[in-house]
C-alpha cells in the first residue's frame, strides 16, 4: 500500500530540490555559528531517504497528533504555529501586507493613476524609512552623548536632575508615578496618559510595525526605549512597584470600582476581577483587555461593550473600543479555564469527597488573618466571586456564553477567533440586496470559511470552486481575504496548510493577474521559508516558485528589490531566501545581472549583504546544479571579502563555503580568484569573521589537487592551531570541522599531522569539557576518527587509551566511541601487546563502571575491539571477561543484566575462534537458568545470547541439550513483547532448521499452534521468521499435520493472519515438494467459504511463485481449479487467480505448457474491462506473464480485435494492453503485425520486404 | 512523434490510481498508441518499427540484400530513408 502511495506523494519540489533538508539552516544572520546541518552525516542520510518515502501530506496533516504529549501534561498540546515559534520567527507578524502595486505590463505605456503605487513610490518610501531610521539613531546617539557629558559634568546634581533629563519614556513613566503620589485629584490627566499607547500605535514605529491585532504589546515592547510609550502592561508592572500609592489609598479603590460599572453593563458568568488581582505576568504579555467584559468577548458586536462612556477609561476599556483580538480571547478562555479548575472547594464539595466519619472540621487558628493587602493578593488563589455583593444580573438575551452560534446556510463551525474575519457572514442580510461586489466578497468569505473549518468534502468542493472561479472573483478580493487570514496570530498548522493550498491553486488560475499582489503574497509566504516544519518550507518554496512563474522575473524583482536593503534583518533574510527560490524557478542566468548589481551596491551595505546571501541560499537550495554558473557566482561575490563592513565579509565567506560545498568535488578553478583574499584574510581577522573564513577554507580545500591541498593546509594550519585554544564554542566547532576537512584531503601527509597537529589537538580538545556538549562530542569524535584514518590506530588509541579509566563517565564514553570507530575502520593489527593489554583493561573498567548507557556505546565498543583483536589475542583475557559477564548477569539492575547478555552475543564468534567451547557451554547453562527473567528487554537479550551460542557451537554440542532447551522456549513464545518474540522465534527456527531431530514431534506440533499466534505480530521480521519456521518444522515432522493446522487457520477473520498462513502453506509446499500439499490444498477449495477459497488461491499464487519452473508438473492439475476461480462472481477470486496465473506463466515459460496457458488466457481475457484497481492490475500482469510465456504475437492477436473498436472505452483498454505489449516486446511484434490494406496511391501500408523469398 | 495524450475520457477517480500512472508511463515511449489513434498513425509506427527491426538485425539485412541484389550498406540506407515518410503524407482529417 505504502509503495503504491509513494509515487503520488513525491511532490514536484522534492524532486527538484532533492528533498534533502540538510541545507535548511535557520540562522538569523550569521550561519558561521551553525554546524548542525553538517554535524551528523548519518542523520542527513536518513532524513534524505525519509523525505522521499512519506505518506501524502494531507494524510500526515490529518493524523491525530501529539498522542504522547497529551499524556505528559494532561492537556492537549497547542497546535498553533505561534506557540512553537521563537521570537525571531514571530517577527513575521510585524510585517505589513502592503497595498497592491502598479503592474507595468498590464497597463502598457499609460501613466499609472496617481493612487496606484508604482515602483518609484515604493523605493521612495523605503528610502524615507531608512533615512528616518538613520536620523533616529543619530538623535539617540547625540542624546546619549549629551547625557554622558552632562553626567560627567554634574555628577552631584545627577540625582536631582534625573527626571527631567531622562529619556522621554522615563519621563512619562515618572509622570505617572507622580500622579499617583498626588492622588486621585488628577485622574483626568492620568486618563490622558492612558490614551498614549493608542497614539503611539497609530504612527509606524521604527520597526515599521503596524501592530497586527493582538501583537501590539509585543511590537511595542521590542521598540527602542527611545520611542517607548508606556504600554498598559508596562504601566501595570510599574504600578506594582508602588503598591503603597495604589493599593492602600482610596485611589486604588477607585480603580477597582471601574470594572464594576462595566460589570453591570455586561453581566458575565465570569467573576469580575479587579485589575490589581491580575498577575503581573499576564499584564506583561500584552493583554490589557483582560478585565471587563470577559463574556462579551464571545460575541463582539452583539453585546454592547461596557466602559466606553466611563470617565476614566481603564486600560481594558481602551482596548475594548476595538473588537477583541483573537489572542486576547484566547487568553481569556485560558484564564477562565484555569480559574474554574483552581477555585477553592466549597464545604459541600468537601463533604461529598470525604467519608462522613473519621474527619473533623477544624476551626481556623486564631492567628489566621485572611490576606487583604493587594500586593500579596497577587499570589493568593482568586476566589470565584470577586465582587463582595451579589447583584442580580440584568437579563441579556444576546449573550452566547460558551455555545458557538449556529451558522446560517450550512456553513461550518466558526471559532471565536474567526469572527473578526468572517463576522459579516453572521448578518443574515438578504443577499439580493447586496451590490455585486459585496456578493462576491460574501461568496469568497463563505468558501474560505469552508476551506478553513469545514469537513473534508466541504473543503474539497469549496477549494474547487475557488479554483474554478478564481478569475471571475478577481485577484484583489481573493487576496484581500486570504492573506489577512494567514497573518492571524492563532493560526494552526493545518489551517495554514489549507490556506496556502488555496493560494497555490488560485495562483495557477490567475496567472498574470497576480502581478499587483506579488509583494502582498510574499509578505505572507516568505516566513514559511524559515519555518521549522519541513513541509511548510517546501510549501513556501512551491508557492514562490509558482508565483515567479506566473508573475515573471521583472515583476518579482520589482516587488522584492525594496526589501533587499530593508532595515529589518528579518525582512532581508526572508527576501534572500525567496530570491533563491525565484532563481531556481526561473534559472540562475536570468537573475545574474540583477545579483551582480545588488552585490556591488554602493548605497548600503545591507543591499550587498542581502545580495551575497542570495548567492549563498541559491547554493544551498540547488546544490550541484550551481556548477554551470559557479564561476559567475563567485565573481559576483568575491569583492565582498574585502568589504568595509564586517557582516558583508562574513556572509561572503559563508556564501563561498556554501558554493564550495554545493560544487564538491568539482569546480576548484572557479575559486582561484578568492584563494588569496581568503588566506590573507585569516591572518588579519578575528572572531566571527575569522570563523566564517575558516569555514570557507574548510570547504574549498577538499576540492583541490593533492599538491595544492597540502600547501594550503599548511598555510591555514598555523591559524587553526592558534585557534585550538579559542574559548568560543562556535569557533571550536568550526576549527574541528576544518581540521577534519583538511586532514581527509589527499595531499596532507601523515607525518605532518603527527608532528604538527596531534600534540596541540589532543592537548586542547581531548578534555572532559568537550564530552558534555553533544555537538562538540560528535564533531570531536568525527575529526579524531578522520585523523586516525591518516595516521593509523596506535597513534590515536595510544594517546587516549588511558582515558578509558578517567573519572568522568561522559568522557569515557567519548573515548570508547572513538576507539570503537577507529578500530572498526582500521582493524587492530597495529596494536602491540602492551597497548592491547591497556586497551582490554581500560575497556573492562569502562564497561563495568558505566552507570547509564542508552546508546550502547560501551557495548558496541567492547564488541568492536574484541572482534577486531580476534582469535588468539583475546584468549588470555576471556576468563576474565566471562567472569565479569557472569557476575553482571546476576546483577540487581535489569540494564546491567541486559548488557551482559548482549555482550555474550557480540563476542560469541570470537570465543569460538579461541576454542573456548567449554566456557561457552558453561555460559549456555547459566543463560538457560536465567530464562525465568521477568524483564522482557533482558529476556530478549538472554535469548539472543543463547541463539549466538547455539549458532557457533552447533546443535549437538550445545549445553543444555536441545531436548531440554526447546520445551523451555515453548511457553516463552506466548510472550507478547516484540524483542522477546523476535529472539525466541529466531532461536526456535534455528533449532527447527538444524536440530529438529532432538525434539519429539509432539513438541513441534505444540510449537506450531503457538506459532499461529505469532502471525499476528506487528513486526514483519517476526512474521517472516515464523513463516520460515513452519517450513522447517514441516520438513522435520512431515507436512500433513502442519498443513492441517494451517488450513484450519484460513478460516480466521483477521486478514493479516490469513495472508501469513497462505505464505506458510506455500513455504511448506516448497520445502516438502508441492505434491504433498496440493491435494489437500485443492480439496480445501471445496469449502464454500470466501475466505478459505481465496486463501487457497493465494497459497497457489505464492506456491507457483516459489517453485518457479517446477510448476510445469503441476499446471495441468490446478488448471480446472483456476478455471473455476476465473469465472467466479467474486472479484477477489478472479484477482487472486489472475495473479496465480501470472506466476505460473512466468515459471513455465519455454517449458512446453502453451496449451494450458492459452486455455487459461481465454479465461483471463474477459476480465480486462474490470475497473477495480487491484483486479485490473492483477489481470494486466497475468497478460504480461502470458506475453513472456506464449510470445507477443499470440497476445497481439487477442489485442487486434479491439484496437479500433467503435466504443472509446473499449479502445482505451485495448490500446493499454497493446502499449504494454509494445514496450515489453516491440521487436517481436514486427513479424506479427496485421497486413493493412493500402489507401489509394498516397498511403502505402503494405510491407513488401516480409514477402521476399529466396 | 505527434502525440496527444487524452485526459478528457477519464473519470476523476481514475486520475490517481496505479493505472493512470501506467498509461502515463506508456505515453513516454515513442510508438505507443492511444484510443484516438487512426489507421494512418498506427501504420506509420508499424512501418518504422519494421524498418528499425530490419536494420537492427544483421542477418535480416543480409537476407534482403541478397533478395534485392543490393549491397548491405545500400539496403540499410534505403531502409533508413524509407523511415522518413513510410506511408506518404498523412491523409486529410475529416473531423478537423
Amino acid at each position: 500500500m505504502e509503495a503504491a502511495l509513494a509515487p503520488n506523494s513525491i511532490t514536484f519540489d522534492t524532486e527538484l530540490y532533492d528533498g534533502s533538508n540538510r541545507f535548511e539552516d535557520y540562522n538569523r544572520e550569521i550561519p558561521a555559528n551553525d554546524e548542525e546541518e553538517n554535524a551528523d552525516a548519518m542523520d542527513n542520510e536518513v532524513a534524505r531517504k525519509l523525505a522521499s518515502y512519506t505518506a501524502p501530506r494531507s494524510l500526515l496533516n490529518e493524523m491525530p497528533r501529539g498522542g504522547d504529549d497529551d499524556e505528559s501534561t494532561g492537556f492537549p498540546k497547542s497546535q498553533k504555529i505561534i506557540d512553537r515559534e521563537d521570537e525571531y520567527r514571530r517577527r513575521r507578524l510585524n510585517q505589513v501586507i502592503s497595498p497592491e502595486r502598479h503592474d507595468a505590463f498590464a497597463n502598457g505605456d499609460k501613466t499609472p493613476k496617481p493612487e496606484t503605487r508604482s515602483y518609484a513610490d515604493i523605493m521612495r518610501e523605503a528610502a524615507l524609512k531608512r533615512e528616518k531610521e538613520e536620523t533616529l539613531k543619530v538623535i539617540a546617539r547625540r542624546k546619549k552623548e549629551e547625557e554622558e557629558n552632562k553626567a560627567a559634568g554634574k555628577e552631584k546634581e545627577r540625582e536631582r536632575e534625573q527626571q527631567p533629563q531622562a529619556q522621554p519614556s522615563q519621563k512619562r513613566r515618572n509622570r505617572w508615578d507622580q500622579n499617583q503620589e498626588k492622588s486621585d485629584g488628577k485622574k483626568a490627566k492620568t486618563g490622558l496618559d492612558w490614551d498614549m499607547p493608542e497614539d503611539g500605535m497609530s504612527t509606524p514605529g521604527r520597526w515599521d510595525a503596524t501592530p497586527t491585532p493582538g501583537r501590539m504589546g509585543d511590537a511595542l515592547s521590542r521598540k527602542n526605549r527611545w520611542d517607548e510609550t508606556p504600554t498598559p502592561g508596562r504601566t501595570g508592572a510599574d504600578s506594582d512597584s508602588t503598591p503603597a500609592g495604589g493599593g492602600a489609598t482610596p485611589a486604588g479603590m477607585a480603580w477597582d470600582a471601574t470594572p464594576k460599572l462595566s460589570g453591570l453593563a455586561t453581566p458575565t458568568p465570569k467573576r469580575q476581577r479587579s485589575r490589581w488581582d491580575e498577575t503581573p505576568a499576564t499584564m506583561g504579555s500584552a493583554t490589557p483587555g483582560a478585565t471587563p467584559g470577559g463574556g462579551a468577548a464571545y460575541t463582539p458586536g452583539v453585546t454592547p461593550v461596557g466602559g466606553v462612556e466611563l470617565a476614566t477609561p481603564t486600560p481594558g476599556a481602551i482596548n475594548l473600543r476595538g473588537a477583541i483580538t483573537p489572542e486576547q480571547y484566547n487568553l481569556l478562555r485560558w484564564e477562565k479555564d484555569i480559574e474554574d479548575r483552581n477555585r477553592p472547594l466549597t464545604d459541600e464539595e468537601l463533604d461529598t469527597m470525604f467519608p462522613q466519619e473519621g474527619y473533623k472540621i477544624l476551626e481556623p487558628p486564631a492567628s489566621y488573618v485572611p490576606i487583604r493587602t493587594p500586593a500579596r493578593k497577587l499570589l493568593a488563589t482568586p476566589t470565584p466571586m470577586g465582587t463582595p455583593l451579589y447583584a442580580i444580573p440584568e437579563e441579556n438575551r444576546g449573550q452566547q456564553f460558551d455555545v458557538p452560534k449556529e451558522m446560517p446556510g450550512g456553513l461550518p463551525f466558526m471559532k471565536p477567533e474567526d469572527y473578526q474575519y468572517f463576522g459579516a457572514l453572521l448578518n443574515e442580510e438578504d443577499e439580493e440586496e447586496l451590490s455585486p461586489d459585496e456578493q462576491k466578497e460574501r461568496k469568497i468569505m463563505k468558501l474560505l470559511l469552508k476551506v478553513k473549518n469545514g469537513s473534508p468534502p466541504q473543503r474539497k468542493t469549496a477549494l474547487r470552486q475557488l479554483t474554478d472561479k478564481a478569475r471571475e472573483l478577481g485577484a484583489g478580493p481573493l487576496f484581500n481575504r486570504i492573506l489577512p487570514l494567514l497573518m492571524q496570530p492563532t493560526l494552526e498548522d493545518q489551517e495554514r496548510h489549507l490556506l496556502v493550498k488555496v493560494i497555490d491553486r488560485v495562483l495557477y488560475k490567475l496567472d498574470e493577474l497576480v502581478r499587483p499582489y506579488v509583494h502582498k503574497i510574499l509578505v505572507v509566504i516568505e516566513p514559511l521559508l524559515i519555518d521549522e516544519d519541513y513541509y511548510a518550507r517546501v510549501e513556501g518554496r512551491e508557492i514562490i516558485s509558482n508565483l515567479s512563474k506566473a508573475a515573471g522575473l521583472a515583476t518579482m524583482i520589482a516587488a522584492m528589490r525594496p526589501d533587499i536593503d530593508n532595515i529589518d534583518e528579518y525582512v532581508r533574510n526572508t527576501t534572500a531566501r525567496a530570491f533563491s527560490v525565484v532563481a531556481s524557478a526561473l534559472g540562475i542566468p536570468a537573475l545574474l545581472p540583477f545579483l551582480k548589481a545588488v552585490c556591488q551596491s554602493k548605497k548600503s551595505w545591507q543591499a550587498r549583504h542581502t545580495g551575497i546571501k542570495i548567492v549563498q541560499q541559491i547554493a544551498i537550495l540547488i546544490g550541484c546544479a550551481v556548477l554551470p554558473h559557479l564561476r559567475s557566482l563567485v565573481e559576483i561575490i568575491e569583492h565582498g571579502l574585502n568589504d568595509e563592513n564586517q557582516k558583508v565579509r562574513t556572509i561572503t565567506a559563508l556564501s563561498l563555503a556554501a558554493l564550495a560545498e554545493a560544487a564538491a568535488p568539482y569546480g576548484i578553478e572557479s575559486f582561484d580568484s578568492v584563494l588569496k583574499p581568503l588566506w590573507k584574510g585569516i591572518r588579519s581577522h578575528r572572531g566571527k569573521v575569522l570563523a566564517a573564513f575558516l569555514k570557507a577554507i574548510g570547504f574549498i580545500i577538499p576540492l583541490m589537487d593533492a599538491i595544492y591541498a597540502s600547501y594550503y593546509t599548511k598555510e591555514v594550519m598555523v591559524i587553526l592551531i592558534r585557534e585550538f585554544q579559542s574559548p568560543d564554542e562556535e569557533m571550536k566547532k568550526i576549527v574541528l570541522k576544518v581540521v577534519k576537512q583538511c586532514v581527509s584531503t589527499e595531499g596532507v601527509e601523515a607525518d605532518y599531522i603527527r608532528s604538527d597537529i596531534l600534540p596541540e589537538f589532543f592537548r586542547n580538545f581531548w578534555v572532559r569539557r568537550m564530552a558534555l556538549d553533544r555537538r562538540n562530542y560528535r564533531q570531536l569524535v568525527d575529526t579524531t576518527v578522520e585523523i586516525a584514518n591518516k595516521v593509523g590506530v596506535p597513534d590515536i588509541v595510544g594517546r587516549i587509551v588511558e582515558d578509558l579509566k578517567d573519572e568522568s563517565e561522559p568522557y569515557r564514553r567519548m573515548v570508547m566511541e572513538t576507539i570503537e570507530k577507529v578500530v572498526a575502520n582500521l582493524g587492530a593489527s597495529d596494536i602491540d601487546a602492551r597497548l592491547e593489554e591497556l586497551l582490554i583493561d581500560g575497556i573492562l573498567y569502562a564497561f563495568q563502571e558505566q552507570t547509564s548507557d542508552d546508546a550502547n556505546v560501551m557495548l558496541n565498543g567492547f564488541g568492536a575491539v574484541v572482534n577486531a583483536l580476534g582469535g588468539q589475542r583475546v584468549k588470555p583475557y576471556l576468563p576474565q571477561i566471562c567472569g565479569t559477564i557472569k557476575w553482571r548477569l546476576n546483577n540487581k539492575s535489569a540494564k546491567v543484566r541486559q548488557q551482559a547478555a548482549d555482550l555474550i552475543s557480540r563476542i560469541a564468534v570470537v570465543m569460538k575462534q579461541c576454542q573456548e567451547e567449554q566456557l561457552m557451554g558453561h555460559l549456555g547453562v547459566v543463560l538457560y537458568e536465567y530464562l525465568g527473567e521477568e524483564y522482557p528487554e533482558v529476556l530478549g537479550s538472554i535469548l539472543g545470547a543463547l541463539k549466538a551460542i547455539v549458532n557457533v557451537i552447533g546443535m549437538t554440542k550445545m549445553t543444555p541439550p536441545i531436548k531440554d532447551l526447546l520445551p523451555r522456549l515453548t511457553p516463552i513464545l506466548k510472550n507478547r513483547h516484540e524483542k522477546v518474540q523476535e529472539n525466541c522465534i529466531d532461536l526456535v527456527g534455528r533449532i527447527a532448521d538444524r536440530g529438529a531431530e532432538f525434539v519429539p514431534a509432539r513438541e513441534w506440533m505444540r510449537i506450531c499452534f503457538e506459532l499461529l499466534e505469532m502471525l499476528k505480530a506487528h513486526k514483519k521480521g517476526i512474521r517472516r521468521a515464523t513463516v520460515n519456521t513452519f517450513g522447517y518444522i514441516a520438513k522435520a515432522i512431515g507436512p500433513q499435520d502442519v498443513l492441517a493446522t494451517l488450513l484450519n487457520n484460513l478460516k480466521v477473520q483477521e486478514r493479516q493472519n490469513r495472508v501469513c498462513t497462505t505464505v506458510a502453506i506455500a513455504i511448506v509446499a516448497e520445502t516438502c515438494s508441492p505434491f504433498t500439499v496440493l491435494p489437500a490444498l485443492m480439496n480445501e477449495y471445496r469449502v464454500p467459504e470466501l475466505n478459505v477459497q481465496n486463501g487457497v488461491l493465494k497459497s497457489l499464487s505464492f506456491l507457483f511463485e516459489y517453485i518457479g519452473e517446477m510448476g510445469k508438473d503441476y499446471i495441468y492439475a490446478v488448471t480446472p481449479l483456476l478455471e473455476d476461480a476465473l469465472m467466479d462472481r467474486d472479484l477477489v477470486h478472479r484477482q487472486t487467480a489472475a495473479s496465480a496465473v501470472k506466476h505460473m506463466a512466468l515459471g513455465v515459460a519455454g517449458l512446453g505448457c502453451e496449451d494450458a496457458l492459452v486455455h487459461l488466457l481465454n479465461y483471463v481475457w474477459p476480465n480486462i474491462f474490470e475497473t477495480s484497481p487491484h483486479v485490473i492490475n492483477a489481470v494486466m500482469e497475468a497478460i504480461e506473464g502470458m506475453r513472456v510465456a506464449l510470445g507477443a504475437a499470440v497476445v497481439l492477436n487477442y489485442c487486434l480485435q479491439g484496437l479500433f473498436h467503435p466504443a472509446r472505452k473499449v479502445r482505451e483498454v485495448y490500446w493499454k494492453i497493446y502499449n504494454s505489449l509494445y514496450i515489453g516486446a516491440q521487436d517481436a511484434l514486427v513479424a506479427a503485425y496485421p497486413v493493412l490494406e493500402d489507401e489509394g496511391d498516397m498511403n502505402v501500408y503494405s510491407r513488401p520486404e516480409l514477402t521476399m523469398f529466396i | 512523434m505527434f502525440f496527444i495524450f487524452n485526459l478528457n475520457g477519464w473519470q476523476a477517480s481514475d486520475r490517481f490510481n496505479i493505472n493512470s500512472q501506467l498509461e502515463h508511463l506508456q505515453a513516454k515511449y515513442v510508438g505507443t498508441g492511444h484510443a484516438d489513434m487512426n489507421r494512418f498513425e498506427w501504420a506509420v509506427n508499424i512501418q518504422r518499427d519494421s524498418y528499425a527491426s530490419y536494420v537492427g538485425h544483421y542477418p535480416m539485412l543480409a537476407y534482403f540484400a541478397i533478395a534485392e541484389n543490393e549491397s548491405i550498406g545500400r539496403e540499410r540506407y534505403n531502409f533508413m530513408q524509407k523511415m522518413l515518410l513510410p506511408c506518404g503524407l498523412p491523409p486529410e482529417r475529416e473531423d478537423e
